[in-house]
């Protein structure tokens, strides 16, 4: 299949074309989080219903396009009914008879199951007019997400790609670091380190062989956006990864990626088969005489492999543990040779300098954060899912506009941003626009682009001991703050949301995240303070109440709060709390037949608040726990 | 037993970077990392056995207990556990009187929990036997539990019946 790439891509190209003119064209969603959704049932649904009709479709599997709320998604397109292609939400495989009835068989477009129309920009990116989202987001990275098939390359080389390699290896080495220098591009796996910068201290080592390290270790729990683009979307990575090898003279590269990400696994293997195949790995790629495989080594679940040089030591088959910088990689890397690590996103945003150049790139965002950033948009928001915006949109922008605004009408409390070494931001940062150093200023960081929202019923101290509890577990063990330090809070977290803290362990807390943030021997040991001290700074008032108070406001921590059934909303012949709890703790009164919770037996698991119907709405949880004494007290007087 | 290890070992020359590798070969094919395996495969790399009982334990990945018939892994990843993902953990763990990281005495059912499996957006989650389930609840906890049990429990009277026809 090895040949001219041109060639390759105008039958891809062919190819393409026909399928968008032909009759029917079906894209289901099947990354990982639509699976979970049950995407593959709607797949098989309409395979099934395809066939029994006898009509000729085209289903095609393909990635995110970031509107995970709406999961199962559809694209449908029919040229002749004259619409463009329509995508539908919520397709779970019950609505498939109705989508096939309306529009396949008939000439209905079944718009009250659709989320709008697609629409193409002039690059080709696919943006939906009607949600008012994607007149802020601006899809560098997400380009092709949800539109392609991620397992044909064809797609790929059909919507330009391929081409900036083959135009990437007629530059020189120095041409390449110069557009990205232009474009002022930062790496995107948190840190925001020139790019550049790293590629030309690596270029400029005379020794070799030279190594290249796609980090898609993307251990920050709360965060998607690497899982995403290598599902949907693998080829641009590995393209912006051979443009890079070329630039640096790496021979070989490795793309480690998590062991909890089969699907990612899965596809990249395929895709790096696939790319090996047409020539743009392997030996003398197209032609130029430039040599550059990929090996896909997966991780074991250690988040602290995630770091660069611990990274480098899991390759080598050694514990994932960091080592002092500098020597920097780029000088003393894998098996001891220079080295680049990189993120996922950076690669797929390299390909995209090289295509449109270093100037088009810088105009994009704030002027030292260029381009876009990708957020996950997790937690207590309506429209949960991937974003992409220019840098310096503002995190109100993000959350309340992209995001639609906390779910269940209820109040925002915090945005935990950069991952579990991040920090968490109260209201009065809304306003603030987000990039690299915007965010540093406030005590938190970039990270990978992880953002879960909170509101007013989490606890901001529970959030902070656990983010230390992740970070005290995945701890390396090396140092002694980020094996001691780390673990020292912990505990004076875990005294506190037992309400068994007192004030001078607040202060000690304080003292002591500044000490980890000092001595830590690596950043995200260092970084393991941003939690503690963001929530100590915006949130004090809960750590407050729960050291002088014994009190939890947000009713969170189990051991400060009880549950408790208020009789005049407790419906008399209702069972549901009865019937549901797990540890028979709900005695029926004989004869009102109302419910009272049986203190000793409860385990808090919070069941009954769940099948209490929400017309009565009769259990209530209370803080601190000897409120409900009270409240029987005044229920029985 | 050694020739499943066998198995593992043979395409991998003895080179340490491999060692992960071939940690992951093992697990996969036995499911976890017996002391027999363990020792088996620091003495085909040449190295000492508490060499590679260092670096498997520093892993989350590896386990040292085997699997028990329905695997259960609750996620404790950010967005889960802002979504309740601690009160599910709880739950598993008060209905199989097992701990995360253990393993009912019959092996029917065993326990863990993850950092985060990146499906935040269905936050809580579980993955019980490879498959995913959204948006838990512990009542839900319930269902699913009594959904595989009684699958198990059919399982062993239609066993048992099989065994009665036979004779």
């Amino acid at each position: 299949m090895k040949g001219n790439l041109n060639d390759l891509q105008k039958q891809a190209q062919e190819k393409w074309e026909e399928l968008e003119e032909s009759s029917f064209t079906i894209r289901i969603g099947t990354p990982t989080c639509g699976r979970a959704a049950g995407s593959l049932d709607t797949l098989q649904a309409f395979q099934e219903r395809i066939k029994k009709e006898g009509v000729e479709a085209h289903i095609i599997e393909v990635g995110c396009m970031g509107l995970c709320f709406a999961e199962p998604l559809v694209i449908i397109h029919n040229p002749d009914s004259g619409l463009p292609p329509i995508l539908y939400g919520f397709i779970t495989h019950e609505k498939v008879l109705r989508l096939v009835e309306g529009f396949i068989l008939g000439d209905d477009p079944c718009l009250e199951l659709a989320l709008g129309t697609v629409e193409f920009k002039e690059d080709g990116t696919p943006y939906i007019p009607e949600m008012p989202r994607f007149e802020i987001e601006e899809r560098l990275v997400l380009r092709n997400c949800g539109y392609i098939d991620p397992l044909d390359i064809g797609q790929y080389l059909a919507r330009g790609g391929y081409l900036t390699l083959q135009k990437a290896l007629k530059m020189t080495p120095e041409g390449i670091i110069r557009e990205v220098e232009q474009a002022r591009l930062r790496g995107r796996g948190g840190a925001g380190f020139d790019t550049a910068r790293k590629w030309k201290a690596c270029y400029q080592m005379e020794r070799g062989p030279k190594y290249l390290i796609c980090n898609a270790d993307e251990g920050d729990p709360g965060a998607f956006m690497d899982r995403v683009v290598l599902e949907s979307d693998p080829h641009s990575v590995i393209e912006g990864m051979v443009i890079a090898a070329h630039a640096l003279g790496a021979s070989q590269g490795f793309i480690y990626t998590r062991a909890e990400y089969p699907l990612v696994i899965e596809r990249l293997k395929i895709a790096l088969s696939q790319a090996r195949e047409i020539g743009v790995i392997g030996e003398d790629i197209l032609g130029s005489g430039v040599n550059f495989d990929i090996e896909l080594v997966e991780g074991a679940g250690a988040f602290a492999c995630g770091e660069e040089t611990a990274m480098i030591a899991s390759i080598e088959g050694r514990r994932g543990m960091p080592r002092p910088r500098p020597p920097h990689p780029t000088e003393y890397g894998l098996n001891g040779e220079p080295t680049v690590v990189d993120n996922v996103k950076t690669f797929a945003l390299v390909t995209r300098i090289l295509q449109q150049g270093g100037e088009w790139f810088s105009q994009i965002g704030s002027p030292n954060s260029t381009g876009t950033a990708v957020f996950a948009l997790a937690g207590r928001v309506e429209q949960i899912g991937l974003v992409e915006v220019p840098m310096g949109t503002t995190l109100k922008e993000v959350i309340f506009e992209v995001g639609g605004g906390i779910t269940n009408g209820r109040t925002f409390k915090a945005v935990q941003i950069g991952g579990p070494a991040g920090g968490c931001l109260p209201e009065s940062a809304l306003d603030l626009p987000v990039d690299y150093d915007s965010l540093k200023e406030v005590g938190a960081i970039m990270g990978s682009g992880g953002m879960v929202v909170l509101d007013e019923n989490n606890c901001m101290v529970e959030t902070a001991r656990f983010f230390v509890d992740f970070l005290a577990r995945e701890c390396c063990g090396k140092c002694t703050m980020g094996r001691l330090g780390v673990k020292q809070m912990l505990l004076i977290l875990e005294d506190f949301v037992k309400g068994e803290g007192t004030e001078e362990d607040l202060d000690m807390l304080e003292g002591l995240a500044h000490d980890v943030r000092e001595g830590c021997l690596c950043n995200l040991g260092g970084s393991a303070a941003n939690p503690v001290l963001t929530t100590l700074r915006y949130f004090r008032d809960e750590y407050e109440a729960h050291v002088t108070g014994k009190r939890c406001p947000a009713l969170v921590c189990k051991e400060l709060i009880t549950y408790y059934i208020l009789p005049e909303k407790c419906e008399k012949g209702c069972d549901h709390c009865v019937l549901t709890c797990p540890t028979e703790a709900i005695a029926t009164d004989e004869k009102t037949r109302k419910k009272k919770i049986l203190q000793d037996k409860c385990v808090k698991c919070g069941t009954c608040i769940d099948v209490c119907p929400p017309e009565y709405d009769a259990v209530i949880k209370v803080s601190p726990p000897d409120r409900v004494k009270e409240l029987e007290g005044e229920a029985g007087g | 037993m050694a020739e499943e290890l066998q198995e593992v070992l043979a395409p991998y020359p003895v080179e340490r970077r491999y060692l992960l590798r071939i940690l992951q070969g093992v697990q996969q094919k036995m499911g976890y990392i017996s002391e027999e395996a363990l020792e088996g495969v620091a003495s085909h790399l040449k190295i000492s056995p508490a060499e590679v009982y260092g670096v498997a334990t520093f892993y989350n990945q590896f386990r040292f207990i085997p699997y028990g018939k329905h695997h259960i892994v609750a996620c404790l990843g950010t967005a889960c556990h802002a979504m309740g993902g601690q009160l599910i953990l709880d739950a598993f763990e008060r209905e199989l009187d097992i701990k995360a990281g253990g393993i009912t005495p019959d092996h029917g059912w065993s326990l863990d929990r993850v950092g985060c499996i990146g499906c935040c957006t269905k936050a809580p989650v579980v993955v019980i036997n490879d498959v995913i389930h959204a948006k838990m609840s512990p009542f839900k906890v319930e269902e699913v539990l009594a959904g595989l049990g009684l699958e198990m429990r059919k399982e062993k009277e239609e066993e048992e019946a099989g065994e009665g026809e036979s004779q």
